[in-house]
Order: C-alpha cells, then sequence, then structure tokens
C-alpha cells in the first residue's frame, strides 16, 4: 500500500491502535492516549517540522502518504492537524512544541487580526479538533502583512461542537490572546497557502476513506447473501460498485496529483492552485456520490451505529467543509480561468 | 485491501512540451490556410486527405512504431500530446486515427512481414484509412455473437454476411474485422472468431451509408457477397481472435479523445460568460475544469504506465467509463451555465451551434468503443466481483 518509511510506520501503528472496530465498540475515548503517545514516539506529528527545530523533518511527499493513510483509517485524533500547525510554524522558523495542536483560520472566509500591541483577535469557526488541542497555529493579518503565531489553547474561548464524524469542531475566539511566539510570515506565505495546504490534506485524506469504503463494500458484498447468492453477483449491484470504483479513482487521482504538485514546487503559484483546488471539488464530489452507494451496497447495516462504515462516510463528509468548501474553491478557481480567458483554459490544464 | 486503484503521478517529459508546441504551431498554420475551422466541430466528418499526408510528414502517425516500419519509435506520451492536441483543435483526423490507434499496432503483432511493409508505412505517411468491422446487426456489445462467415477456399477466404455501425467505411481503404470460422463450442462461446484484414477494394463488398441523429453520415453497413481474402489477411490465430481483441483495449479505453470530444463548449461558454462572470458562472465553470482537470491526470497516469509496461487494466476502463459521461453531460451543464448568457455576446451564435451539435452527438459517447455497461462489467471482473 505505502511507498516510504514514514507512512508504514504510521499504517502500523493505525493497523494495531486505531482498529475500526475497535474504536467503534469502544465505550469511550480511553484508546485515544494510547494512540497518540505512539504517534508521538514515532515523530509523526511533528512529520514537518525539521529536525533541529525537534521535529522529524520528513518531506513534503512523506507527510502527504501520512494523510493519505489516515484518511484510509479514517484516524479520529489531530495527527494531520499537527501536521499542518508544525508545517506553518517551520515556516517562520518558529519551534514547534510538544503535544496536540491545531491550525486556524481553518475557512477562507475567516479573518485573525494581528493588532498593533502583538496580541491576536478574530473569530474563526470550523476549527478541526480544536477543542482536544493544546495548542493552535494561526496566520494572523495586520497593518505589515502576515503573522504566524503559537498560542496556546486555553487562551482563546473555544465553542464545543462537532462535525459529522463525531470529532471535535469549534469556534475558536480570541480577544487581545497574547501569543506565546510570533514571527513574521514569509513574503510568499499567507493565508490562502494554509487554505491550499489544508485543503490538499483534507483531499488526500477523502480518497482514503474512500479507498476504504470501496474496499469494505466490495468485501460485504461478496459475503452477504440475498435471494439465494452474493450480492456481489447482481449486475445492478455489480454497476453501482464500478461507479463507486470510479469516484475512488478520481478521488485518489485528483488528491495525489494536487499532492505531488505541493511536493514538487517552491512556491503557491498558479499550478499549485489549479492543481489543489480542483482536487477538494473533485475529492469533496466523489465523498457525496462514493458514501451514498457505500451506504447502498451494505443496506441496513450500514446504517447502524455498530457497524465501522460511518466512520469513514460521515468523516469523508465532513471533511468537504475544511479548509474551503468544494463551492468556493469553484468559484475561485472558475473566476482564475474566466481572468486569463477562454482561449488560455487548455494550455492550463495541458501544462499539468 | 482487496482492490488497489493506482494512478502513478506521471507527469509529461520536456520532450513532449517542445512537441506540444510544434503541434499547436502546425495547426495553426493549417487552421490559418483554412483547412480546417476549430470552431465547427459538426464538420469532422469531412475528409481532407491532403491534411492526413501532412501531419504524416510532420512524423506523427505511428509515434510509437518501429522504424523499420515507417514509425518513430517515440514514447506513448509523445502521442498522447500529439492526439490531445489534435482534438482540442477539433482536426480532421478521421482519416488517419484509427489505423494510428489500433490498427496499426494489431498490423505490426499479427500481419506477416510483406503485409507489414506494404501498408504500414503507407498508415506512417498518412495515405490510407483504416475501418473496425466488429458490430453487426445482432451483434454490438455481444462482440461473440457474429455471424459474418468466413468460408475456406482455394488461396483463400469467402466472406458473406454484414457488418453494421461501421464508422468511415466509406472511405476506408482497409478494414480489420472479425469473422466466423467455426461455431462457437460448449466450453468457450467465444470460441470460432478469426481476425482478418479486408481490402474494402475487393469485389463483393457494399458500403451503405447510416444516416445519424446528428445529420452526419459517419458510420455505415458493409454488406459481404462472396468477398475474397487472400490467406495472408488472416491475422493470428484462426477461431482465436477474441484472444486478440481483448489485450489491446487499455489502450483504446483511455486516451484523451475518451473525454475531450464535446471540450469545444466549455471553451465558448468561459468566451461567453466573459472575464468577471456571476458567482453561478464562476461555480460552474470552476467545477467543469476541476473535473476535467482530474480526468486528464488519470488519463496521463495511464499512459504513463503503460509506457513503464504496467497493465493498468481496470484503471484504463474506469477512466473511459467516468470520461465517456463526463463529456456526455458536458454540453447539458453548459447549456444550464450559458441560459442567462446575453444575446448579444460575441460568440452567442458559435456557443448555440456547438451546444445543438454537441447535444445531438452526446448519446454515442458512452455507446461507442464499448458501452457504459460493457466498461462496468470489467471494472467489476476487475474488483473481483464476476
Amino acid at each position: 500500500m505505502t511507498e516510504n518509511i514514514v507512512a508504514e510506520t504510521a499504517e502500523r501503528i493505525f493497523a494495531d491502535l486505531a482498529d475500526a472496530q475497535t474504536l467503534n465498540s469502544a465505550k469511550d475515548n480511553s484508546w485515544k492516549p494510547a494512540l497518540w503517545s505512539a504517534l508521538t514516539d514515532a515523530g509523526l506529528p511533528l512529520s514537518w517540522v525539521p529536525e533541529e527545530c525537534d521535529g522529524s523533518g520528513a518531506s513534503l511527499a512523506d507527510g502527504f502518504s501520512v494523510a493519505s493513510s489516515a484518511g484510509r483509517y479514517a484516524v479520529a485524533v489531530p495527527l494531520v492537524e499537527t501536521m499542518l500547525a508544525g508545517w506553518l510554524l517551520s515556516r517562520a522558523g518558529l519551534p514547534s512544541p510538544s503535544g496536540t495542536m491545531t491550525v486556524a483560520p481553518a475557512r477562507p472566509q475567516d479573518r485573525i487580526t494581528a493588532n498593533a500591541d502583538g496580541t491576536l483577535s478574530g473569530c474563526a469557526r470550523g476549527v478541526p479538533f480544536a477543542a482536544d488541542a493544546k495548542h493552535i497555529a494561526v496566520i494572523a493579518s495586520g497593518a505589515k502583512g502576515f503573522t504566524i503565531a503559537l498560542v496556546e489553547a486555553s487562551a482563546c474561548r473555544i465553542e464545543p461542537g462537532e462535525s459529522l464524524g463525531h470529532d471535535p469542531l469549534n469556534t475558536v475566539t480570541l480577544n487581545n490572546v497574547q501569543p506565546l511566539s510570533a514571527k513574521a510570515a514569509p513574503s510568499d506565505l499567507t493565508p490562502v497557502s494554509l487554505m491550499l495546504m489544508g485543503a490538499a490534506v483534507r483531499s488526500l485524506q477523502i480518497a482514503g476513506a474512500l479507498e476504504t469504503m470501496l474496499d469494505i463494500s466490495v468485501r460485504y458484498s461478496n459475503e452477504r447473501v440475498a435471494f439465494e447468492k452474493n450480492i456481489s453477483k447482481f449486475q445492478a449491484v455489480q454497476h453501482n460498485l464500478a461507479k463507486l470504483a470510479g469516484e475512488v479513482a478520481a478521488a485518489v487521482a485528483a488528491a495525489g496529483s494536487a499532492a505531488d504538485a505541493v511536493a514538487n514546487s517552491s512556491s503557491f503559484d498558479d499550478a499549485v492552485f489549479l492543481e489543489v483546488s480542483s482536487a477538494k471539488i473533485r475529492c469533496a464530489e466523489a465523498a457525496e456520490k462514493g458514501t451514498a452507494i457505500a451506504h447502498q451496497v451494505h443496506g441496513a447495516i450500514g446504517f447502524s451505529a455498530e457497524h465501522i462504515l460511518h466512520r469513514y462516510t460521515l468523516r469523508a463528509l465532513s471533511w468537504r467543509d475544511d479548509f474551503g468548501h468544494e463551492s468556493y474553491w469553484a468559484v475561485e478557481l472558475g473566476k482564475f480561468v474566466a481572468a486569463r480567458g477562454a482561449d488560455e483554459l487548455w494550455p492550463l490544464v495541458a501544462s499539468r | 485491501m482487496t482492490a488497489v486503484l493506482r494512478f502513478d503521478q506521471i507527469r509529461l517529459p520536456p520532450e513532449c512540451e517542445v512537441l506540444l508546441h510544434e503541434v499547436r504551431a502546425f495547426l495553426a498554420e493549417e487552421i490559418a490556410a483554412g483547412t480546417f475551422n476549430p470552431h465547427e466541430p459538426q464538420r469532422e466528418d469531412t475528409d481532407v486527405p491532403e491534411f492526413s499526408r501532412r501531419v504524416g510528414k510532420r512524423g506523427w502517425i505511428g509515434m510509437t512504431w518501429p522504424k523499420a516500419y515507417g514509425g518513430h519509435e517515440r514514447s506513448f506520451l509523445e502521442r498522447y500530446v500529439v492526439t490531445e492536441e489534435m482534438r482540442i483543435a477539433n482536426a480532421p483526423t478521421r482519416r488517419f486515427f484509427v489505423a494510428d490507434r489500433q490498427s496499426g499496432p494489431v498490423l505490426l503483432k499479427y500481419a506477416n512481414e510483406q503485409i507489414k511493409m506494404d501498408i504500414v508505412p503507407r498508415i506512417c505517411r498518412g495515405e490510407v484509412c483504416f475501418a473496425i468491422g466488429m458490430s453487426e446487426p445482432n451483434s454490438g456489445s455481444d462482440l461473440f455473437a457474429a455471424k459474418t462467415k468466413a468460408t475456406k477456399t482455394n488461396g483463400g477466404w469467402l466472406i458473406n454476411g454484414t457488418k453494421i455501425w461501421t464508422t468511415s467505411a466509406h472511405i476506408a481503404d482497409y478494414m480489420l474485422a472479425i469473422f466466423r470460422t467455426s461455431p462457437p463450442t460448449k466450453e468457450n462461446r467465444r470460441h470460432g472468431l478469426t481476425q482478418f484484414l479486408v481490402d474494402m477494394k475487393a469485389p463483393g463488398i457494399k458500403v451503405n451509408p447510416i444516416a445519424q441523429i446528428s445529420g452526419l453520415n459517419e458510420f455505415n453497413e458493409v454488406v459481404f457477397e462472396d468477398a475474397f481474402l487472400p490467406d495472408d489477411y488472416l491475422l493470428g490465430e484462426i477461431d482465436g481472435a477474441w484472444k486478440q481483441a481483448t489485450s489491446e483495449l487499455a489502450y483504446e479505453r483511455s486516451g484523451p479523445e475518451r473525454f475531450l470530444e464535446t471540450y469545444y463548449v466549455l471553451t465558448e461558454l468561459v468566451r461567453a460568460l466573459g472575464a468577471n462572470p456571476d458567482a453561478r458562472g464562476a461555480e460552474g465553470i470552476g467545477r467543469l475544469v476541476a473535473q476535467l482537470h482530474t480526468m486528464r491526470r488519470m488519463s496521463v497516469s495511464v499512459a504513463g504506465m503503460l509506457q513503464a509496461g504496467k497493465e493498468p487494466v481496470v484503471e484504463a476502463s474506469i477512466v473511459k467509463d467516468i470520461g465517456t459521461i463526463w463529456e456526455q453531460q458536458l454540453p447539458h451543464r453548459v447549456r444550464d451555465l450559458a441560459a442567462f448568457v446575453d444575446a448579444d455576446a460575441s460568440n452567442h451564435h458559435t456557443l448555440e451551434d456547438q451546444l445543438a451539435f454537441a447535444i445531438k452527438i452526446a448519446p454515442k459517447l458512452t455507446i461507442q468503443g464499448g458501452t457504459t455497461e460493457v466498461l462496468r462489467g470489467i471494472i467489476a471482473r476487475g474488483l473481483g466481483l464476476r
């Protein structure tokens, strides 16, 4: 499945400590500390933090493989959020603390302001895992440009909330919060860069979750007997699963291409914008169509809380909202294409 | 995981970048010289033999074939770029495209040396047109129900029966066809069909045009009455065509022609909505571009995996399945998005004409070269459901 040691490590930990059936049957969150501590011991949360800042210094590509794997296992701890926070802080040369982190803002419409006195103010909605995070990495807009800062989660007002997949999803309000550390963002890094990075990660997670949905749907159809045969032998079911495979393929290809583009680009340029916005749009569309088919194949059992299917379907649907709803990216991409003009569309597509 | 779908990240290598600009410059010259109008896809049935010869002269037919047979020993990705740019420009490729994609590779694999030396270099020069003789009146998706008979005679075979929906048969010099040489067996209903090369000028072959709902006459009925084919026109194994017909489908199924056939309406939509579209228009364009970009990345990936000697059979079928559905839906989505376009927009007329044509041809896109239903069967088999 995986092609590098970092992702292999992650996958092994997920298989051991984040087994979907075990987690689904668990009565509480007591499995979380063991999973988190194994991930931390393997250096995965700080994959994108350079070694000189006490991170693991993994490449962007390796970190993206971890995100795919986290999607395949529908991992319900803030692993990729901490990775994103570490990446953001490192881009400004700030060290990362240990423990769980998340990033803000997580929606393109939200702004956090860097005040003249160095404090931060603003409101960020839909911040994933904020309620579980010790720290939040923030990109804020100020009079002198953008600032990257590290704040304690306890210094912010964090409203209760959860995603469709029952993971924490919170509105975070900062009222003149004094950051633990802050530095000017490098000139090529803006809040849009964080949205693109987050969108690439979410696309990979959606694609990963869809891979698992296909896997367990195929397996279930080969086991479930109705009308005296396995339901996989019915043409209607086969065609539905073939359609699901098409959506999985599109999501895997789009997300993989976007991650490859980010990993091999020195800046968040037009090519990265095309790749990542397309991936988030196409993966979100695939999530809608794919989850519907996966549930259809499973019938009533897949709608029961005790079945693991919802761990993947509800998260995939929920991840669509983070770091830019697909409609947001579609409007941005459409405006970008329109401004360049009709005859530049094909050269743009063909350049990738 | 039971089913793993793999799309390697293939980027076109630098030689493709150079080639792409050569092809664009060539097409711009042809357009300027009036060879064809890129805004009139409806003349896709017109036959421009001189254009084919000039493409051949550039070395863009038979690009991946051995030099000994007039080919150019270039990569599948280079061929990909040429196919794609021709399609985007609505260039009149009908005369050479089938031979370039399918017939040439079959001849190279199964024909004898003399036939290869005679025909393949002429394909490369853009001089000959091929048709594919698969479907019959009672044998479409069910290829192995074919009944048109090849009967052994002195020095060759006599052909009797009818092929139908045969694209380009009216202009074709040759056809690659499958004919029945034995009845199917109980154990293998695919047994008994044999692949042949047919010289369309042979006596006993009659081509009757069939009018299409698009107003074009691209396809035909081909009637064989004691048409004689010499022995060396038999390709491959007697009674074993089923092994040959299914082996090269990955090449046929995943190319850019499988999602770009109605692309022109998207260009005109972007033109009609202008530089500052409203949110509805912008979102519509954005979604379509995201879907197009994804299709192309999948298709390039399959081409690259084929070049690397892998066999992405399921992936290739998926590209055709979702690609043809996309190009079929595209004119309808464009129609929705263009509903409020100012009738005075400079390209309003072009867009209307193109939409009318694209909507008319759309139904065929999920039928030709393997229906959606057949493709989904192949995908289902790949997933381990059959």
